[in-house]
């Protein structure tokens, strides 16, 4: 075994974190960790890291008895993560990022031709051809990551950990990553590769490590376990939610509430129509670039328009900023939740009523009895899971941030709300929870423009979808043509025209 | 993850709290430590002019934190409020004493000389704003322009010269008493008052800590976050006006090289002491207030038990690093 990690606990003041916790690796092996938010992942890679320190158990590290006390220490025994938000330097080009702390000097100086060099054939081990002068934050996310793992193998790691590697990465990316992955496989090099995504687990581990409540209950060869098995160990219980089959699609109108037509602005949006009728979830799907997120912003007035029109109820909307597309009833949960949705220190109280604080006031003081009893309806209606009301947002799980989020809008009864990535990096069981949940609303009347990379997500949730690529709308989608592969090809149209 | 999983790097939770507790009550601790300490050793401390001198030394720095407080708020700084307070200092005495326009009218002319040099320097508030806003330059720098530049209007306007006057209508606002209670304390409550009512109960004071907390979460939530940073500057302004006045009129006299100075200095000092994070996105006015009393009352401590003013500035460093450092160990996470 490269890595053997046996009885872990860790416990924070009075709060056990892990109790048993283990985890195996072998030399060459890529091993899936999975399990629900607050299993005990992070803490588990942490100690193995050095960011924190373990109370009991033992670790073994290519044989050797090991208590990493800093991450450098981890890094220096051969260990790489590669994080969520990869913390490498953006204005730096791609070659300092690799040898970043490290580069290599002559005659005490920086020896800028040979760390040139070195990057390249780094990268070209990886079959990444870019111009390694170029500041890093120039190139896309899939890209940055590639950079990241170059640089974990020329520290000679020979453990790479992988927290959530393909969540800002589409479907192209993810296969060149999978790719590198198995290159660096044969080079004997082992990865521990953490994931929401259950299907790509299967392309690309051999076993999984399965964590719930804080210690490991299951560890399989990932052939072995089917994906039912999986979620219903993770969980601990029978998986209800999040079919296809449980909803009808025919109780939509046929009215339209949006209509967005010929949207062009910046590089990325092009010519953008779609539609969201009143009472339906209207699906935005594309590949990472392809203009998504964008054409959302420009709807919502985060980000305005070159060309083109946006309608509600057949009369152009003119916004100026985000607050009048609020004010005509539009909401907008941003993909990125921590950098444009949660107010961190703000109480989960303050965030849930932040949309709606003109309403809340009588001549400028809110009103705290109308604001209470708003988010008491709404906490106990989305079952968001925190102390009190007065909890800091940041302190809450990735899930119920989120349903904290989604109750900012659902509490100033929107006619339309765009929830852009709404289930991005929260557990099986909240994506199933909020999944129903806007579907409930859709029933309801709301309407729903939803944009998501999840292929199946869109399938199970949406009924029509409206494909982007490289800026352009090219497909609607109707429920009854729904399928991956018919998005899959839709998603690919504009880039073999391209090619 | 889990709760405990976001406090920070290999910190136990234990040493966190106790930052915690630290950055909470600390000051507060302090502050009763310094009385207790003077009870005992400094001479007179328990009397009703000693009361006087400390608070009437402390409100034109509390008057002027509160606005800083704000801005702070919402993860700016405001560096030229020094230089503002000169200037509506330099305007004030130039409207009534007839330097500018004679009024022949006192009462206009008083009345003037206080609500002009306010307006004028919210407006060079707004400047401020506008130059964060609409250019985004950063605080620090945007607000150095008028630091600089403030001081240099407010010494044309006067030639450089030294502006002396008596006039108990307009000195009412440094050397007035109502019940005894010195006019300046009283603004200087009224100010902490409305301050600490706006950011806890009004709308604008949830703005702004959501601006300061995350901006694009805010501008997303419909927050005109562009207005809000814009008025904080304002306020900034306005209260660094009323400073200048206070300042002069305590004085007699009004020298533009002198009034406010260091005051951004001492006004930050405040903030930090009083446990606002600099960082923006929390906003702790009473203990801006507090901050302010602790670094007077440690001033005064020093002074009058024979340590020289200029050993005291060390001391006050060295309390605004504490301050600092256990504000930032608490809210690490």
């Amino acid at each position: 075994m490269l890595l053997s990690m046996k009885g872990i606990s860790k416990s924070f003041a009075n709060v056990t974190v892990l109790t048993e916790a283990a985890l195996e690796v072998g030399a060459g092996e890529i091993m899936a960790l999975i399990g629900q938010n607050g299993a005990g992942k992070s803490t588990l890679i942490k100690i193995l890291t050095g960011a924190y320190l373990r109370d009991t158990g033992t670790a073994q590290f290519e044989g050797r008895e090991v208590e990493f006390r800093s991450t450098a220490e981890s890094q220096t025994a051969g260990i790489a993560t590669i994080h969520q938000e990869i913390n490498l330097a953006p204005n730096r080009s791609v070659a300092e990022n690799i040898y970043l702390a490290r580069e290599p000097t002559r005659f005490g100086l920086v020896d800028r031709k040979k760390m040139r060099s070195d990057a390249v054939a780094m990268l070209g081990r990886f079959n990444v051809d870019i111009d390694v002068d170029r500041p890093l934050g120039d190139f896309g996310a899939a890209t940055r990551q590639m950079v990241a793992i170059a640089r974990g193998v020329s520290q000679n790691a020979r453990l790479i950990i992988m927290d959530e590697p393909t969540s800002s990465l589409d479907e192209r990316e993810v296969a060149v990553l999978f790719e590198t992955i198995r290159k660096l496989k044969t080079d004997g090099v082992a990865a521990i590769f953490i994931s929401h995504r259950l299907d790509e687990l299967y392309k690309i581990c051999d076993r999984v490590t399965i964590m719930r409540d804080g210690s490991t209950i299951a560890v399989s060869n990932m052939k072995d376990i089917s994906k039912i098995e999986l979620v219903r160990t993770m969980l601990g219980k029978e998986l209800t939610a999040f079919t296809a089959s449980d909803r009808t699609r025919e109780g939509s109108s046929t009215e339209t509430l949006l209509e967005v037509k010929n949207l062009r602005a910046g590089p990325r949006v092009s010519n953008v129509s779609l539609s969201v009728r009143k009472g339906e979830i209207a699906g935005l799907a594309g590949l990472l670039g392809s203009g998504r997120t964008e054409t959302a912003r420009l709807i919502y007035a985060a980000d305005h328009f070159n060309d083109g029109v946006v309608l509600l109820d057949g009369n152009p909307a003119r916004f100026a900023e985000p607050a009048d597309a609020i004010g005509a009833g539009i909401g907008f949960v941003s993909e990125d939740r921590k950098v444009e949705g949660i107010v961190p220190e703000m109480s989960v109280r303050e965030n849930m009523t932040l949309a709606i604080l003109p309403r809340l006031q009588k001549s400028g003081i809110v009103d705290h009895t109308a604001q209470q009893q708003i988010v008491d309806k709404y906490i106990k209606a989305l079952g968001i899971k925190c102390a009190s009301p007065e909890q800091a947002i940041r302190e809450l799980s990735g899930g119920n941030q989120q349903k904290v989020l989604l109750a900012r809008w659902l509490c100033m009864n929107p006619r339309l709300l765009i929830v852009d990535e709404p289930t991005r990096g929260i557990d099986v069981g909240a994506k199933a929870e909020i999944l129903k949940l806007l579907r409930a609303l859709a029933d309801d009347g709301l309407s729903v423009l939803m944009i998501s990379s999840e292929l199946e997500e869109l399938i199970a949730a949406a009924d029509r979808v409206t494909v982007l690529s490289d800026g352009y709308s090219v497909a609607q989608l109707a429920a009854d043509e729904l399928s991956e592969h018919r998005l899959i090809s839709a998603m690919a149209h504009q880039d073999e025209a391209a090619a | 993850m889990t709760a405990p999983d976001k406090s920070a790097g290999s910190m136990t939770p234990t040493r966190r709290s106790t930052f915690e507790w630290l950055s909470r009550y600390g000051t507060l601790g302090v502050f009763f430590l310094l009385i207790v300490f003077n009870m005992a050793v400094t001479t007179n401390f328990l009397s009703w002019q000693m009361l006087n001198v400390n608070l009437t030394q402390v409100a034109t720095i509390v008057i002027v934190a509160t606005g800083m407080t704000l801005v702070i708020a919402t993860g700016g700084i405001d560096l030229s409020v020094g230089s503002l307070m000169a200037i509506s200092g330099a305007l004030a005495p130039m409207i009534f004493l007839g330097t500018i326009l004679p009024i022949p009218n006192t009462a206009l002319a008083i009345s003037l000389a206080f609500v002009l040099p306010v307006i004028v320097v919210a407006g060079f508030g707004w400047f401020n704003g506008f130059l964060i806003t609409h250019y985004r330059i950063q605080p620090i720098v945007a607000t150095l322009v008028l630091f600089i530049a403030g001081r240099g209007f407010a010494q044309v306007m006067t030639n450089g010269n030294l502006q002396t006057f008596q006039n108990d209508t307009f000195q009412f606002i440094a050397l007035g008493r109502i019940f005894g209670v010195p006019v300046q304390v009283i603004i200087m409550l009224v100010v902490i008052a409305i301050a600490a009512f706006v950011i806890r109960r009004t709308g604008l004071g949830r703005q702004i800590i959501a601006v300061g907390g995350n901006e694009k979460a805010a501008r997303l939530a419909g927050i005109p976050a562009a207005r809000v940073k814009r008025l904080v500057y304002v306020i900034s302004g306005a209260l660094s006006g009323v400073a200048g006045l206070i300042v002069v009129a305590r004085n007699s006299a009004s020298d533009a090289n002198l009034v406010g100075l260091g005051m951004e200095l001492d006004a930050i000092a405040a903030v930090a002491v009083g446990g606002t994070l600099l960082t923006g996105g929390r906003a702790n006015v009473l203990g801006t207030l507090l901050g302010a009393c602790v670094i007077q009352l440690v001033r005064y401590t020093l002074l009058a038990n024979g340590v020289p003013d200029a050993a005291a500035l060390i001391v006050k460093a060295g309390l605004i690093i504490l301050a600092v450092y256990i504000q930032q160990r608490a809210s690490k996470g």
